[in-house]
């Protein structure tokens, strides 16, 4: 039996590559590559700028390296803050029951259905260019915590009828307790593979945005860098690699982190069924 | 009984959701900082032309009436609501003036509804085709390759995948047109032939992302149903293969798939914004683009409250009568 599939293994190498050019090479750029006329414009690639400079002076490796460290910060924060509301609201609802269930979950409910992209357009238009990535962030936590929330709630319906919880319960733990060291466990694993989905959301929705020239427009983000890009005419001017880069560095991005929750969930199945 | 419970239930939801989403946009431009009265005035003033106070003071006036900012927030409220709720008057467009809101809307709404229907229909055809080859040969070497390859395009975001299009078909190998101009008389041959050659790339890039989808489902549904025991059973009967794969398996297993189709019609409207942007598609997407960049409030009220409740109208739509095409759904 095959226990853990190619699928995620190769998932986890692009992710992990990802985090590396995010997270670690940026404290080797040798200037801040956002600030203009660092370097002499339009160099080709060579071994000091290993992917040139475009026409605005920028080392475009660095460049890339500080708008995948930004877009995986969006990720990662809107992905922590959504799942832990969602799986803390989603858990209380099925715990708690009764009327506090049907209120948490019609509130879910309404917020799915509430169509994210217009807003987040109508508030960046409406701050003109003057949105922070914290804002957009923050807006994208409001509507994404209740899709790990509904699960969470089916999860916890299902689990406060075992045995377990049952002894918990008989033995005088309070309903805190047993929400956070019995069932946490259970729905941590799942939670995994929605948080990375999220995570995928979340720089997607940030990208969308930034492309269109509605995110933070002062920050380097893999979405603005393509804006900049086309507001600077690397299109015309052909300077493929500082348009090209930040655009297969989204399509590689998002495969990896793909395969890693694709992959996951499967594991997590197979691992579960074994129990 | 049932149903009747559940239909009260879920138009709750709905007149919830809109109401709420209403509010929302209602009261977002009112808490962010700046009034899109003086921003329009710093526009035209610095542009320029030096204006005698009294008619600034007199065009000020004008605008917060246009921009139904006048009386109290209360009534400012009940107002807003009412215009898009019962009349959908939004006005007139400011960067178009005085053509009304809902006019350049319903110009617009045809074009982005063609769009986004085509692709659908395309992608659902094709990716349902490809998966039932693919499932039902699912030990050759082609279907692995075909699965993989829609692995891999599933996850990109559609916008990036239409960039990548404009980049390679507009610019690096030019055979496509990056700006969208139609020409010709509309209806004749020579409009609906410069149609389809502007649109060919945004259709492109939207059913590409959307085919990885229906052919990985269309794959495993084919795989399970091929191991039923009446396809074996006609495969021992000694029935031709082309026709078990047609006649038995694909039957069966394009049942979910229309349901899924049926069901992915309510997400057309929101699903095409961006790569409208992109190539400058004359529809919804554009429209609030060029109102963001023109700062043209009504217009940008208008098309936002259009696509929430759009999608709001279309998902209850579908919630009531999803039950009725897929049997195997009861309402509880």
């Amino acid at each position: 039996m095959q226990l853990v599939k190619p699928r995620l293994v190769v998932g986890l190498i692009i992710v992990t590559i990802f985090f590396l050019l995010g997270f670690v090479a940026p404290f080797f750029a040798p200037e801040d590559p956002t600030a203009w006329n660092t370097y002499f414009r339009n160099l080709p690639p060579s071994a000091e700028h290993i992917m040139g400079t475009n026409n605005l002076g920028q080392d475009i490796f660095w460049l890339l390296t500080w708008s995948i460290r930004n877009s995986l910060w969006i990720g990662l924060s809107v992905a922590t803050f959504a799942t832990v509301i969602g799986v803390l609201v989603g858990l209380s609802a099925g715990f708690l029951g009764g009327v506090s269930d049907r209120f948490l979950t019609l509130a879910m409910d309404i917020v799915i259905a509430v169509p994210s992209l217009p807003v987040l357009i109508l508030i960046s238009a409406l701050l003109g260019g003057k949105t922070s990535l914290l804002i957009i962030a923050g807006v994208l936590v409001l509507f994404n915590w209740p899709w790990p929330g509904r699960q969470a709630r089916a999860m916890s319906l299902s689990l406060r009828e075992r045995e377990f919880i049952h002894v918990a319960q008989a033995s005088g733990e309070n309903a805190g307790k047993i929400v956070v060291l019995e069932i946490m466990p259970f729905v941590l694993g799942w939670a995994l593979a929605n948080f990375i989905n999220t995570i995928l959301v979340a720089i997607s929705a940030e990208s969308g945005l930034a492309i269109i020239g509605l995110s933070s427009l002062k920050e380097a983000t893999l979405g603005t860098m393509i804006y900049w890009a086309m507001q600077h005419q690397a299109l015309l001017l052909e300077k493929w690699l500082w348009i090209l880069s930040p655009i297969f560095a989204i399509m590689l991005l998002f495969i990896g982190l793909f395969l890693v929750s694709t992959g996951w969930s499967d594991y997590f199945a197979t691992r579960r069924g074994r129990q | 009984m049932q149903f009747a419970k559940f239909l009260l239930f879920r138009l709750l939801t709905y007149v919830l959701v809109v109401w709420i989403s209403i509010t929302i946009i209602f009261f977002v431009p009112r808490f962010v900082p700046g009034s899109p009265v003086e921003a329009v005035l710093g526009r035209l003033m610095s542009q320029g032309t030096t204006m005698d106070p009294k008619l600034v003071q007199s065009m000020r006036e004008t605008l917060t009436q246009l921009f139904g900012l006048e009386g109290t927030l209360w009534e400012q409220y009940s107002s807003f609501l009412t215009r898009v709720l019962l009349t959908w008057d939004f006005g007139p467009s400011l960067a178009n003036y005085p053509t009304p809101v809902s006019v350049l809307i319903a110009r617009a709404l045809p074009w982005s509804l063609g769009l986004m229907l085509t692709a659908l229909l395309i992608s659902w055809t094709l990716g349902n085709f490809i998966g039932l080859l693919a499932g039902y040969h699912n030990k050759s070497t082609t279907s692995k390759a075909i699965e993989t390859a829609a692995m891999i395009v599933y996850p990109i975001p559609y916008y990036i995948l239409a960039l990548l299009l404009v980049i390679l078909f507009a610019y690096i190998w030019p055979i496509f047109p990056f700006v969208f101009q139609v020409s010709g008389e509309p209806g004749s041959w020579q409009w609906m032939k410069s149609v389809a050659y502007n649109s060919f790339l945004p259709l492109m890039s939207i059913v590409m992302v959307s085919l990885g989808w229906w052919i990985i489902s269309m794959k495993a549904m084919a795989i399970d149903t091929k191991e039923e025991d009446f396809v074996q059973y006609a495969r021992y009967r000694g029935v031709e293969d082309n026709k078990v794969m047609v006649g038995y398996v694909a039957r069966t297993a394009i049942l979910p798939q229309i349901t899924v189709l049926a069901l992915s019609i309510g997400g057309v409207f929101g699903g095409s914004l961006i790569t409208e942007i992109l190539f400058g598609y004359p529809g919804v997407g554009t429209l609030i683009y060029r109102a963001i960049l023109g700062s043209d409030y009504n217009l940008i009220l208008g098309t936002v409250s259009l696509s929430i409740v759009a999608v709001a109208t279309a998902t209850l739509i579908l919630d009531i009568v999803y039950p009725f095409i897929d049997p195997r759904i009861r309402y509880k």
